[in-house]
């Protein structure tokens, strides 16, 4: 199948700033498609490269396999939903909405009847006349929404949709986006610094750092199985203990201490085993699990967070953080106690840089 | 309980009666510190206009003095000779030509200047304000030498092949003048006001599919009404009015309100009729000034 966006080695610099470098990225037809990195991480540059407001210093970038790397924005089946929505203040919701079926010259009655069906669509009946300036954040949101729809464009793209909604209205918008998403079958593009917001509604996720692509993996795989140390580190918490490939089978930490990590890399490389906090066990000392990794430490700290309990471990070279869960019989360890961390070798992921 | 609740009510009703006063001192405050503002302009301009008005309905004597009596709308009524109404009509169609131009000359600056950075912007406005420096008068006349029997736009022309082009003493030689006069008028309300647009709202105009052309007259244009009608009002009033320039550059053939104006108290010695004639430029120009704030009105 065509992919509906496909970047090929695209390279975008101002001046000497490397914004995008060098990135791979496939979007199939449907998707709903994050880009998640901290700020000047790139993320937006890419969204704006491909819905032509830049254009790419190399490389080359197709929408459903049409090269569209040197067109201006009009020429392309693509809509951008923009940060902060950037309404016309100067034009009605209903003018607004139709603004680009105007711009194609669509006929007034065609252009004013599916204007009214898309502002239904996103439940805004009986504020067509309105203003921007006198709708709430979340109103204009949906106008932006609707703005864009209207044209039945091939690609969706959204910067940072919900960012500037409150949270209780972001969480409501993510299951209306996706919703929305489902129900026009295009897909959506969005770009967030909002990691949760990313694992929520995704299907994938392209995790960007420094105009670099890390990692494209679906929200559990990035999760799960993160193969960057940043990847690991930006998505949820972790451990990241620091070590040696062994061979297939093992890892040497730092302290000279073996670890089971089924892996590809050649001996010697060095990787950071990722840990999450919730996926290893305290017990008393020299309790473990028959197959699990295992390391000794003693509990410097104890969190009680109501639902779970967070644990700051002291081991001899480097301090981890593990999260227990506040279930009927656990134990709970005191702050001195000599204990033993450990965890199921699957349950870790090794990222290198 | 009931003393709790008179207590309450004497209280919200004393918290009244002080924010009265302060209200009152407030307003007071305000128009003392106007006071020295109306002043001057009472008896700078509405005492001296009342003179004006006055004058308008009396009659000029054998002698090219005034008579304060036998009160008539005689002056009026001689706007519509043709050879006034030509002054009034060719005086409006140049302030209008001067404004158009100066409007499509100052919008791609305008524009150009709100998207360069800081340090730019403002070495750019420098040379907008630099003409203003130099006296009205003397540029004037600079003009007058350039355009000129014998000056530098005859000699290019002259050494360019295409014969002796002089402008001075022709209608377009007072629109040049009163464009180049008044073109920072123009440009700096623009600037203001195009500055202020977010430019997102014309990647997002380009983005539904308009084309430059069409964000510019669907998105920028109207956004930056506001600068268009402040540009439009400061070109077109004093060009209406203008003196010094047609004076300088338009010769005989080009009288304009203003030179009119001027003839009828220091030449025709009719100071009724040039009272009124005053009187019907501020009218057109009020006019004028209302129908555009109506119209920008609408726009906003």
């Amino acid at each position: 199948m065509i992919p509906a966006v496909e970047l090929q080695r695209i390279t975008k610099r101002f001046g000497d700033v490397v914004a995008v470098d060098n990135v791979d990225l496939s979007i199939a037809d449907g998707e709903f498609f994050a880009l998640l990195g901290p700020s000047g991480c790139g993320k937006t540059t890419t969204l704006r490269l491909i819905a032509g407001l830049e254009f790419p210093t190399e490389g080359s970038l197709s929408i459903f396999g049409q090269e569209v790397g040197t067109l201006t924005p009009n020429k392309r089946p693509v809509n951008t939903v923009f940060q902060n929505y950037a309404l016309f203040p100067h034009l009605s919701v209903l003018e607004n909405v139709g603004f680009g079926l105007k711009m194609q010259g669509v006929d007034k009655n065609t252009t004013r009847r599916r204007s009214m069906e898309i502002i239904e669509l996103v439940q805004l009946e009986g504020l067509a006349e309105r203003k921007p300036s006198q709708m709430s954040g979340g109103q204009q949101q949906r106008v932006a929404l609707a703005r864009a729809l209207v044209n039945q464009p091939k690609v969706l793209l959204l910067d940072e949709p919900l960012g500037a909604l409150d949270l209780k209205l972001r969480q409501e918008m993510q299951l209306e986006l996706k919703k929305l998403q489902r129900d026009v079958g295009i897909s959506f593009v969005f770009v967030t610094h909002d990691q949760e917001e990313a694992l929520t509604m995704s299907d994938r996720i392209a995790v960007m750092n420094e105009g670099e692509l890390l990692q494209v993996a679906t929200p559990e795989e990035i999760y799960e199985r993160p193969t960057n140390r940043f990847v690991a580190d930006f998505i949820g918490q972790t451990n990241l203990l620091e070590g040696t490939i062994s061979d297939k089978e093992t890892v040497i930490l730092e302290n000279g201490k073996y670890v089971k990590a089924l892996n590809n890399f050649s001996a010697g490389t060095h990787v950071a085993v990722s840990l999450r906090p919730e996926r290893a066990h305290i017990k008393p000392q020299g309790v473990y699990e028959e197959g699990w990794s295992h390391v000794d430490g003693f509990v410097e700290t104890v969190t009680y967070l109501g639902n779970s309990l967070v644990y700051g471990i002291k081991l001899d070279w480097m301090d981890l953080e593990v999260r227990e869960e506040n279930r009927p019989g656990t134990d709970f360890h005191q702050p001195g106690t000599q204990i033993t961390v450990s965890w199921d070798p699957e349950a870790i992921s090794l990222v290198t840089d | 309980m009931k003393t709790e609740v008179g207590t309450d009510s004497e209280g919200s009703a004393a918290t009244q009666e002080f924010e009265k006063a302060a209200l009152r001192q407030e307003s007071r405050r305000g128009f003392l510190l106007s006071l020295p503002a109306y002043a001057y302009l009472i008896v700078f301009f509405v005492i001296s206009l009342l003179i004006v008005f006055v004058y308008s309905f009396a009659t000029r004597n054998r002698f090219g003095g005034t008579d304060l009596s036998g009160w008539n709308l005689d002056s009026y009524s001689r706007i519509t000779e043709p050879i006034v109404r030509d002054v009034l009509f060719r005086s409006l169609w140049l302030a209008f030509l001067t404004t158009l131009i100066c409007l499509v000359i100052a919008y791609p600056f305008a524009y150009f200047l709100s998207t360069r950075r800081a340090a730019v912007r403002n070495v750019m406005l420098v040379f907008v304000m630099i003409p203003f420096w130099t006296n009205f008068l003397v540029r004037n006349y600079a003009w007058r030498v350039i355009l000129g029997n014998d000056g530098p736009l005859m000699n290019t022309t002259e050494f360019l092949g295409l014969g002796s082009v002089e402008l001075l003493f022709t209608q377009t030689a007072v629109v040049l003048g009163l464009v180049y006069g008044y073109l920072p008028f123009m440009i700096l309300p623009l600037y203001a006001a195009i500055e202020r647009i977010d430019r997102r709202l014309l990647e997002a105009s380009r983005d539904l599919y308009g084309t430059g052309w069409q964000s510019f007259r669907h998105v920028l244009f109207p956004l930056s009404m506001p600068g268009v009608i402040a540009g439009s009002i400061l070109v077109f009033v004093p060009s209406l009015g203008a003196y010094v320039t047609p004076e300088i550059l338009g010769g005989a053939k080009t009288t304009l309100l203003g030179s009119y104006i001027v003839t009828q108290f220091l030449t025709a010695r009719n100071w009724p009729f040039g009272a009124a004639l005053s009187f019907v430029l501020m009218l057109v120009m009020l006019i004028t000034t209302i129908v555009y704030f109506r119209k920008g009105g609408r726009t906003l």
